[in-house]
């Protein structure tokens, strides 16, 4: 890899030679802000996994918690998916991004204090977000469902959390980039150009009619297919070769995997008879369908780099969580190009189809490749022994079998639900019966991946737990020894 | 790297950022018109309670699905349907049926606001409806000497129990006008009404090679018995 090279960066540039910083300093530079990113990311899993579960009750019994306005499904599921993706996803991927750049940079993480503050507002964000999207304030589009006035705390939080972190980067010692760096510093800017052109066109200065079905579409897709997935295969380049001590198994598909999500991820979710002019459709469809190639390149670098290693899967469960992820990336990008042929988009859009494919992608692979990552990082950011590994093997058993009952259950529901909708001789109370089994099913998964929400929060305390028990008795051993 | 922006961002917006309302050859009016006051501020109750996460409001034309067939439009939506739409709330899911023309369907207040108040009540006899229902749009109140004027009507079976009315509140009532607001069937140049089982084809969604397109969508809409 690129150990090789260290110390270059001072010889180019002349001055005096770079100190070298270890690991276990710039580990322990990054705690505050990291420790507030990941605990945050532990409740918002969790909260957003309770209105999942409530959520997944009411769709087969409707009158469950129908009285209280603040909990109708109207309500209840956007807010499960926003506060998904701004409270757990996205302090996840900030946190482990800093920690990358200071990890691959050889940097400390510089005014750590400010960006656990800026880390705070991002929450608070979210918090009223939330609560505004409870109270009728939704804005009405997907995945930016945020009333404005969240959108603004979150959108100031991020301009504190993005320039902290271009300039962690910029700062590094390390001069030859790793893959991963340039994943994670492209999602970076990505986030800042999608969230606010998204809010500009569509809440603060909306554009006329069904040009926000466009811009909507365009922003759920860089949302998910672009940003959230640029950060997880960043992760997951980095994670597997160093799990395995191997390196990474080709520059070259990395690159191109990178470029093609970049160039062909951000057209997805648009109905190919929509409401639009045909071209606009029509590009969709073709441009979603070119997302194979980056699927196929990163199926070959993550198999190619654990060709020879596969043991290590099975032992070690952190491997397992990052492998998960990326199986899990292959089915929920293969879903969205299955949808864009013609025939498949007929009978899969507006179904449950699409949202088990949201499903893949932000727990089967986005929070799994995430949960890998914090307990590889936090109890070194911590400072404290590991994990158990008994204690993290339970919650991935948890949450493997939690994303695989939901998944197939949306998955195989919606393709039902398709069929029969488009088929004018079912009557819709029927279309409605064929769904049932499928979403009592889904109320299992629902259920067990609350309870992996709960052991990724205990672990984490745990881990907290630690390190107060071992400061405090740190200084019991002192104030023995000083009489 | 904002390959996607030009396309479905800037695109769009040029072409259709400007459009405005036009006169209607068949209608001699122009269209589309905007919503009245109470329609809008019922639109506004129903992006608050999310009602977009069950129900879309976009008519596929026939031959693509079955929209039509079912009787959710008697033509395919088009962006000038939507001029006056903001938040546009299209959805994505169709847990329950599409919306788009629910003012042809079900014109009537009444109707629409028990269902709201319980669905059940609408549906026919050994259906289950799947929809929520909306209690908190509606106040029970002891009766007075008199029926209030806008009290639900309900069919016989269903009323509450004597002595009790079940009145709509503000929200209830501005919804259900926005749901009677809901209709896209004015016929326009480029898409003349299609009345079920003809197959004419929407000219602005078609590829451009008609012919084929033509043979597939009969192909598909023939076995819809
Ligand atoms: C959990 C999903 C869900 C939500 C949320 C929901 N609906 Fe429904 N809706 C359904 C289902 C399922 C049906 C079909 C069964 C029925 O008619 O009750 C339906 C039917 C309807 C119908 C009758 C349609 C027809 O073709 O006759 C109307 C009108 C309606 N809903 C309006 C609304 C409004 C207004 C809201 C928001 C306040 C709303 N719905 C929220 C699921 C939902």
């Amino acid at each position: 890899m690129s150990s090789s090279t260290q110390g270059l960066s001072s010889v180019a540039t002349g001055s005096a030679p770079a100190e070298v910083i270890s690991s276990k300093e710039i580990d322990a530079s990054c705690r505050w802000p990291l420790l507030v990113f990941f605990s945050s990311a532990a409740f918002w899993f969790l909260f957003s996994t309770v209105l999942g579960l409530i959520n997944s009750i009411k769709l087969h019994s409707p009158n469950f918690l129908a009285h209280c306005p603040w909990l109708t499904y109207g309500r209840l599921r956007p807010a499960q998916t926003d506060s998904f993706v701004y409270g757990f996803a996205a302090p996840a991927a900030f946190g482990v991004t800093l920690w990358l750049f200071c990890r691959l940079g050889r940097t400390r993480l510089i005014a750590p204090g400010f960006l656990a503050m800026a880390a705070k507002i991002w929450n608070i964000g979210v918090l009223v977000g939330a609560v505004g999207i409870m109270a009728g304030d939704g804005a009405g589009f997907e995945w930016l469902n945020f009333p404005r006035y969240a959108s603004l705390i979150l959108f100031i939080a991020y301009v504190f959390i993005g320039i902290w972190a271009v300039l962690t980067f910029k700062v590094r010692q390390q001069d030859q980039l790793f893959p991963s760096q340039w994943y994670l510093l492209a999602a970076l800017f990505w986030f800042a150009w999608i969230y606010s052109a998204a809010n500009l066109l569509l809440v603060f200065s909306p554009v006329r009619g069904v040009v926000q079905l466009c811009v909507n579409a365009w922003y759920a897709s860089n949302l998910l297919n672009v940003w959230l997935s640029v950060v997880g295969v960043g992760v997951i380049f980095y994670f597997i070769p160093k799990l395995i001590s191997r390196p990474l198994h080709s520059y070259y598909l990395s690159l191109v995997a990178f470029w093609g999500i970049a160039l062909f991820g951000g057209w997805s979710f648009i109905n190919t008879n929509a409401p639009l002019p045909s071209w606009i459709p029509a590009l969709s469809s073709v441009f979603t369908l070119m997302m194979i190639l980056p699927i196929v390149c990163v199926a070959l670098n993550v198999h190619g780099t654990l060709s020879g290693d596969f043991k290590s899967v099975r032992t070690n469960p952190i491997l397992s969580f990052i492998v998960f992820g990326a199986f899990s990336f292959l089915i929920a990008q293969s879903m969205n190009v299955l949808s864009a042929f013609r025939p498949l988009n007929e009978k899969l859009f507006f179904t449950y189809f699409t949202a088990g494919q949201a499903h893949w992608l932000l727990q089967g692979f986005f929070a799994s490749v995430a949960f890998g990552a914090i307990y590889y990082i936090a109890p070194r950011v911590i400072g404290v022994d590991l994990v158990q590994q008994k204690s993290i093997r339970r919650h991935l058993l948890v949450f493997v079998a939690g994303v695989i009952i939901y998944g197939l259950a949306l998955t195989l529901g919606g393709i039902v639900q398709g069929a029969n909708l488009n088929n004018a001789s079912v009557p819709f109370d029927e279309v409605i019966k064929g769904t049932l089994p499928f979403l009592h099913a889904s109320t299992i998964g629902s259920l067990l991946l609350v309870i992996a929400g709960l052991l990724f929060a205990v672990n984490l305390s745990s881990l907290c737990f630690n390190c107060v028990w071992g400061m405090g008795k740190q200084l019991v051993k002192k104030g023995e020894e000083r009489p | 790297m904002s390959l996607s922006w030009l396309g479905l961002v800037l695109g769009p917006q040029l072409q259709l950022g400007s459009q405005a309302p036009e006169m209607n050859d068949k209608t001699g009016q122009l269209y589309p018109q905007a919503r009245a006051g109470t329609a809008q501020q019922g639109r506004e109750v129903y992006r608050a309670n999310g009602c977009f996460s069950c129900h879309s409001q976009q008519v596929r034309p026939q031959g693509f699905g079955a929209d039509i067939e079912r009787g959710w439009g008697v033509r395919r939506t088009v962006a000038a349907d939507y001029l006056f739409d903001s938040p546009l709330m299209v959805g994505s899911q169709r847990i329950g049926p599409d919306l788009a023309n629910i003012g042809l369907r079900q014109p009537d207040a009444n109707q629409l606001l028990v269902h709201l108040y319980n669905p059940q009540i609408t549906m026919a006899t050994g259906q289950k409806s799947n929809m929520p229902s909306y209690p908190y749009l509606f106040e029970k109140r002891k009766l007075g000497r008199t029926i209030s004027p806008d009290a639900l009507k309900f069919p016989s079976g269903f009323a509450p129990e004597a002595g009790y009315e079940i009145v709509p509140r503000v929200e209830a009532r501005v919804l259900a006008e926005y749901l009677r607001s809901l209709h896209a069937e004015v016929p326009l140049i480029e898409l003349p009404s299609i009345t079920p089982g003809t197959n004419a084809v929407a000219e602005t969604n078609a590829p451009a090679a008609a012919p084929t397109n033509a043979a597939q969508s009969s192909a598909t809409n023939s076995p819809a018995k």
